[in-house]
């Protein structure tokens, strides 16, 4: 039990995805204009990042390792984590029209989230089991979301400041992450 | 923008920002006095150093910028993070180290945030912060205090803190703290009079009404309340006692005069109590599980990057609408 904690916190905090690992970068500086679409995106990643590192486990295990071709796993990977994003969106179109309409827009951008594939092929390389990697994928995606909620907010705030015509739009908010990186590393060491 | 002066008919006499700052910066002295003391000069000597490059490097963003000069410069804000940087950085720091530092905080951290009242980090905290991380050497190496015996030829070497966190292994805490002179009785020879300095000072700030009780009282109140459960009884797994997380280190400075930074701190009444009491948890995170010396900057750091989201979720309703 202890192990899974510390594989959530060190997901969480220490080797954060976004400000620790760079993973996930395009959907962190595209949907972080509002509190409202960063939550939305939020919670579709953590659904997505979880399902995919379970489905990308079985995968690899039950069919790339008998197969001996687990030097496909990338390309595996992306076609199964597309699939399995499609399938959802299907899926949640006919059975809950109300959690399509909230996630519904945020979930074909997930399929070109680095972070997803990232996920897939960092458990595989840790040699997770299947609840590890399960919980790990959890827990990249619970950095994200916090990350992506918190830079949502500070960037509402920086509308307001009367920051000089050079560094306007994307090039402070660049700045505003590496700053966000810079406390990040404190957690350094932490597990 | 020429503004126009009206005169409030509700208050007699409001604090101006440069009044603020002037208060903030004497409210410094008596910890700046036992620095000096034990540390010898070396923080004076810093703070006069930091104090003129701050002055430049905001005359040339100024000038960049083609915002008059004088308006801004008399408001004291850079002299402000010039001198919280001089009293966080190690007395025997070399020029260049101060100067980056300087750099990062008013050109950085301040003015590419369109400048004072804009910035969204704490400018002092930010240099802190890359410094740290860029020459650590340089920044673990604080001046040995008065009082401890050394060998002759030792000028630095790690603070109390740092001592207690790499050099304890598995004794127990008494037996650790008798061994080594540089504890002194509560926190480490100098630290407990340099935090006594910084909380008369930030008392005074507290009693003038320049910075509000809750941030300084959540933060020390959760540190506290960290230190307590994880001392342990003082075992060799002990997280050190609640004396030594409150008057070691940096925490009545970062207590009083850095998380109360008016522009980069949380704004709403309750918003300031959750603020003040995540950046003392994420101290003690830092200090005892974590790798480096002390965890106020990076403490502050995110309790910043957390502020407008937690401003977000605390905006007090009106009564009538409640």
């Amino acid at each position: 039990m202890s192990e899974l904690i510390i594989i959530l916190i060190s997901a969480i905090l220490v080797n954060n995805f976004v400000l620790v690992q760079f993973l996930g970068l395009c959907p962190f500086m595209g949907s972080s204009n509002k509190i409202e679409t960063a939550i939305g995106m939020s919670a579709a990643t953590t659904f997505v990042l979880t399902l995919a590192s379970m489905v990308s486990y079985l995968v690899y295990q039950y069919l790339l390792v008998p197969l001996d071709i687990t030097w496909l796993r990338t390309i595996a990977f992306i076609v199964v984590i597309a699939a399995l994003v499609n399938f959802t969106e299907i899926l949640m179109l006919k059975t809950s029209p109300l959690l399509h309409k909230v996630l519904g827009i945020f979930l074909p951008l997930i399929t070109t989230n680095c972070a997803v594939l990232g996920v897939a092929l960092l458990n595989i390389n840790a040699g997770n089991s299947f609840v590890e990697s399960a919980f790990y994928g959890f827990g990249a995606a619970l950095g994200f979301s916090l990350v992506l909620v918190l830079f949502a907010a500070l960037r509402e705030k920086l509308n307001l400041a009367d920051v000089p015509a050079p560094f306007q739009g994307p090039s402070i908010a660049m700045i505003t992450a590496a700053l966000m990186s810079l406390a990040f590393m404190g957690f350094t060491g932490l597990v | 923008m020429a503004v126009k002066k009206i005169k409030l008919p509700t208050k007699l006499k409001a604090f101006s920002t440069s009044l603020i700052m002037l208060w903030v910066l004497a409210a410094c002295i008596p910890g700046l006095v036992a620095l000096t003391v034990f540390f010898g000069w070396g923080s004076i000597i810093n703070i006069i150093w930091l104090g003129i490059w701050a002055l430049l490097f905001e005359s040339m963003v100024l000038v960049f910028r083609k915002r008059p000069l004088g308006f801004y410069l008399k408001d004291y804000s850079a002299l402000v993070t010039a001198v919280l940087l001089g009293l966080c950085i190690p007395p025997s720091s070399p020029w260049w180290l101060s100067l980056t530092g300087i750099f990062f905080a008013i050109v950085i951290a301040k003015h590419l945030y369109g400048g004072l009242g804009q910035n969204l980090f704490n400018p002092a905290m930010v240099a802190y912060a890359v410094l740290l991380i860029a020459f650590p050497l340089e920044m673990t190496n604080w001046t040995i205090p008065l009082g401890i015996e050394q060998e002759i030829d030792a000028y630095t070497g790690a603070t109390a803190l740092d001592l207690f966190r790499n050099e304890r292994g598995a004794m127990l805490v008494n037996e650790f703290w008798s061994q080594h002179s540089a504890f002194g009785t509560l926190s480490g020879i100098g630290w407990e009079w340099v935090n006594g300095g910084f909380l008369l000072g930030g008392l005074v700030l507290l009693y003038k009404r320049i910075i509000g009780w809750q941030i300084p009282v959540a933060m020390l109140g959760s540190l506290l309340l960290m230190s307590a459960l994880f001392y342990d009884g003082g075992s060799s797994a002990s997280g050190g006692s609640p004396f030594m997380h409150l008057f070691g280190g940096g925490t009545m400075l970062g207590a009083f005069f850095i998380a109360t930074d008016p522009v980069t701190a949380s704004t709403t009444p309750k918003g300031r109590l959750i603020y003040g009491a995540l950046i003392g948890i994420v101290t003690y995170i830092i200090r005892v599980w974590g790798a480096y010396p002390d965890g106020i900057a990076f403490a502050v750091l995110l309790g910043n990057f957390t502020a407008p989201f937690i401003d977000y979720y605390t905006q007090p309703t009106p009564s009538q609408h409640a």
